[in-house]
């Protein structure tokens, strides 16, 4: 089955074409260029200022996709890197070891400036300290301060908004030599709103029974423009009312959701997911949920860039600074335990799933602290089962296919047991119970 | 009489389990996995239907005591007819081998080594099944590969024959041997023929030979059929069943576990490459488990290392470590790592038996985590897997259990190593008659 042809739908090939046009503009050498990651981004600021937006993780999971990131991980190694960092990090410092070539076959300029806006990740600032040596540009380190007590504060919001005046904004004054105009700003946010309410009506329609879309393999495209180099643009706006179009053909047509292999023949369990998902075995980890006929209706991983559906987050043109400020402080991964908790005890509830399935990423501590307390947490709190898989993000030497088989069927094998035990009720009845 | 059946394929041993109508069980097989899945799972299923054959003659003959005293020899008597079939077979392959044409100028000196071979092994095969014999494996490529080792060696330094190519010839005609399935025609006669033998030295028996034979031919002419089999375990998906027959060894485990001990709340299964930490309810239906990660540290396989970096036998590793007088600290359980800690000990000064303890109880420690990982212990425990019959395992296992979760109920069954495939013939029951 995985050698068949990838079946793609037309906004999947306009995405592929959106993100081969990114490329080709941050290899052309015809504008300035920013390293930035995907959590909390400032793409609305960077296009004020005309710089490219370049996302190295994005990079490391088009190199795995490609079944080029192990070598490039090896070489990492080999040039004295751990086997326990994160391999998003050795992937690209594997990839600059090789030549530094762009999926698009060009190499990649040096940044004209790194932007670090999520600093949650601990791994991600050792991450632009490595690159600050190599590149020797300007870079901003936007500390945004941890929601340990689940909403962020007032102080946190106006620190982050002093933080962009005084560092990001004049920085990127700097580099690109654009006076800063909150106007322009203002409207790409517009833009954005625009975009993350289709996309959240997008994630909403997972609702239905049978769910039209999965939204953890499938959503990993379906949220590919919002999280990348295209908030705030024309494109994003066409790509989501586009998508809309889609979905609710499928919706008109009673469709099951779309993998790479075409449609599900049926819809068996419905899951939510906690955790990145792994990209060098992207196509068969998907086909082992596929063929078992289990969606995934809701996952945590489509919040990673920043998360519009728990608390009616938008980007707002009236509060330009501050939306940037509470899109970085809402990062699912900036969240505490209870909110995560929360937020994915919601999704079981409102999604009507049968259970939560923790995929735990062996390299990625940001993600996996915590995962199994939330696991037990969840379980008490919607009576549903949950179940544990671990892999990792890019390196294909801890993906191992037989493990995490047996894993996933027996958990399938458990929800169907506890349905024809009469001990397992789905549905919001069963919270409490 | 309709059967059903579970095959349980693990990394290193396929077993199969036959239960009646009732849910009793008829019969257990075991057998080697090999590197042919399809043909494990059958020979386990034969090696089971064997066992069920005997549980019914038993049934026929009575409570007599003095039919155990019949059981226990034809038992014997029939392994041995078993592997004296199995030899023959072994000679004919080794035989044709002796066609290729590198053997061309030494085929006469080869076949006459090897007929030296086979005739002391056919003469010491009774002395091998022997009442007080003790066996250190039931695998006929164990007894078989050890002593053609031994006797190879012996005949070709006598001889001047090549003891390389007599163990060239040996190592792939085992591999045709090891495909072989017996067929339940060879399987009747070599019942028949080891009652006979059995009767030919055996006092104490109240039922006479007529009568044995005529009631083991009715248990031979009953059909076993096969209602329904499932298949479990590592190897399953290779097995030539419809989906609907293939279930996940953990709830196999999860269940197999709950048949032996309905009290069982936590199962601790290890396996070969499997540590499995399992939690069910009331009904033998899993709630949770967690199992290790790709790596197989702290499983059998670890132990298995350990045993040939000592150059002892697998079994041999829980006795000696029950003779250590302290515990040394050992720190990993990987398995790739396994001989340069053990030599990294040795070298300190550390005795044997001490570190063994310790290996054993860092397998334990390994396991324990899994456990906690998978909700902790809760009253009853059963402890299933190969590794649940290593004495210092066990012993390490308690005493863990009652640090960290207190007194609880222990439960290991002396045929723990079934539990996988006692859940499958389980749900294949369930699924004929519920």
């Amino acid at each position: 089955m995985s050698g068949a042809e990838v079946t793609k739908s037309n906004s999947q090939l306009i995405q592929k074409a959106m993100i081969s046009r990114n490329y080709d503009r941050i290899t052309s050498g015809e504008c300035k260029v920013s390293s930035t990651f995907v959590p909390g981004n400032l793409n609305e600021l960077l296009m004020c200022f005309d710089i490219a937006n370049n996302l190295p993780e994005i990079n490391a999971i088009q190199n795995a996709m490609r079944k080029k990131s192990g070598d490039m991980i090896q070489e990492a190694e080999r040039s004295g890197h751990s086997e326990d960092v994160c391999t998003y990090v050795k992937a690209d410092i594997g990839m600059m070891a090789k030549g530094n070539i762009a999926p698009n076959g060009k190499p990649f300029r040096d940044p004209d400036m790194l932007l670090l806006s999520y600093s949650g990740c601990f791994t991600f600032m050792k991450w632009f300290e490595l690159l600050r040596e190599q590149y020797k540009c300007p870079t901003v380190m936007l500390h945004v301060p941890y929601a340990a007590d689940g909403q962020p504060t007032q102080n946190m919001r106006d620190y982050i908004v002093k933080q962009l005046k005084d560092e990001v904004i004049p920085t990127m004054e700097k580099v690109s030599g654009i006076k800063f105009d909150i106007d322009r700003l203002r409207e790409y946010l517009r833009k954005s709103a625009i975009a993350e309410n289709n996309l959240v009506w997008m994630l909403e329609q997972s609702k239905r029974r049978p769910s039209p879309i999965d939204c953890y393999f499938g959503g990993v495209y379906y949220m590919g423009p919002i999280f990348t180099a295209f908030r705030g643009t024309d494109e994003a706006i066409q790509y989501y009312d586009l998508l809309r179009l889609e979905i609710e053909d499928r919706i008109a047509k009673g469709l099951c959701a779309q993998t790479l292999d075409g449609d599900m023949p049926e819809e068996k369990y419905r899951l939510v997911v906690e955790g990145p998902p792994n990209w060098t075995s992207f196509r068969e980890f998907w086909q082992m949920f596929a063929e078992a006929g289990a969606v995934v209706v809701a996952s945590s991983y489509t919040k990673v860039g920043g998360v519009y559906d728990y608390d009616g987050f938008r980007h707002d043109p009236d509060h330009p600074l501050e939306s940037l400020a509470d899109y970085c402080l809402g990062v699912y991964t900036n969240r505490n335990l209870p909110t995560r908790v929360d937020m994915l005890a919601r999704n079981l509830k409102e999604y009507d799933a049968d259970g939560l399935l923790i995929n735990s990423i062996k390299s990625c501590n940001s993600f996996s602290a915590g995962q199994l307390v939330m696991l037990r947490e969840i379980e008490k709190l919607t009576g549903k089962p949950g179940a544990f898989i671990e892999t990792d993000l890019v390196d294909p030497r801890y993906f191992s296919a037989a493990n995490v088989k047996n894993r996933l069927e027996s958990y399938f094998q458990m929800i169907d047991q506890k349905r024809r035990a009469g001990g397992f009720v789905t549905g919001i009845a069963a919270v409490g119970a | 009489m309709r059967t059903f059946i579970g095959i349980d394929l693990g990394s290193t041993t396929t077993k199969a389990l036959v239960l009646d109508e009732n849910q009793k069980i008829l019969g257990r097989g075991i057998t080697n996995s090999r590197s042919n899945y399809d043909v494990a799972a059958s020979v386990s299923k034969q090696e089971a239907k064997i066992g069920a054959r005997f549980t019914l003659f038993h049934q026929a003959l009575g409570d007599d005591g003095s039919v155990d005293v019949l059981l226990a020899n034809l038992e014997r008597n029939f392994r041995l007819e078993q592997f004296l079939a199995e030899l023959v077979q072994l000679e004919t392959s080794c035989d044709m081998y002796l066609d290729h044409p590198r053997f061309a100028d030494t085929k006469n000196a080869l076949r006459e080594a090897l007929a030296a071979v086979f005739r002391q092994i056919e003469l010491e095969a009774p002395a091998i099944y022997a009442p007080d014999a003790n066996r250190k494996s039931d695998f006929f490529r164990d007894i078989a590969g050890s002593r053609f080792m031994s006797l190879a060696e012996k005949v070709s330094k006598e001889s001047g024959v090549s003891f390389d190519a007599l163990l060239n010839i040996y190592d792939k005609s085992i591999l045709d041997i090891e495909a072989m399935v017996s067929t339940d025609e060879m399987v009747a006669k070599q019942l028949l023929n080891g009652l006979s033998r059995a009767y030919r030295d055996m006092g104490g028996v109240n039922v006479s030979e007529a009568e044995a034979m005529v009631t083991l031919q009715k248990v031979l002419a009953l059909e076993l059929e096969e209602t329904y089999v499932v298949g479990t375990g590592y190897g399953r998906v290779r097995l030539p069943f419809p989906k609907e027959h293939i279930r996940s060894e953990i709830l196999c485990h999860g269940l197999g576990a709950h048949m032996m001990f309905p009290g069982t709340r936590t199962v601790l299964d290890i396996g070969g490459q499997d540590t499995k930490g399992i939690q069910v309810d009331e009904n033998g239906i899993v709630t949770n488990f967690q199992m290790n990660d790709r790596c197989a540290a702290g499983c059998g396989r670890y132990l298995g290392y350990i045993a040939d970096e000592m150059k002892i036998g697998l079994h041999e590793l829980g006795p000696i470590a029950m003779t250590a007088t302290k515990t040394t600290r050992i720190n990993s359980t990987c398995t790739v790592f396994a001989g340069a800690e053990l030599r990294d000990r040795l070298s300190l000064g550390e005795k044997r038996p001490d570190i063994l303890a310790g290996l054993h109880r860092a397998i334990m420690l390994r396991a324990m985590s899994i456990i906690a990982r998978s909700g902790g212990v809760t009253d009853q425990f059963t402890f299933t897997g190969g590794v649940a019959k290593n004495e210092a395992a066990v012993k390490e296992l308690r005493q863990l259990i009652k640090e960290n979760y207190g007194e609880k109920t222990i439960n290991i069954s002396a045929e723990s190593i079934y539990t996988g495939a006692l859940g499958g013939a389980s749900f294949a029951h369930r699924s004929v008659n519920n």
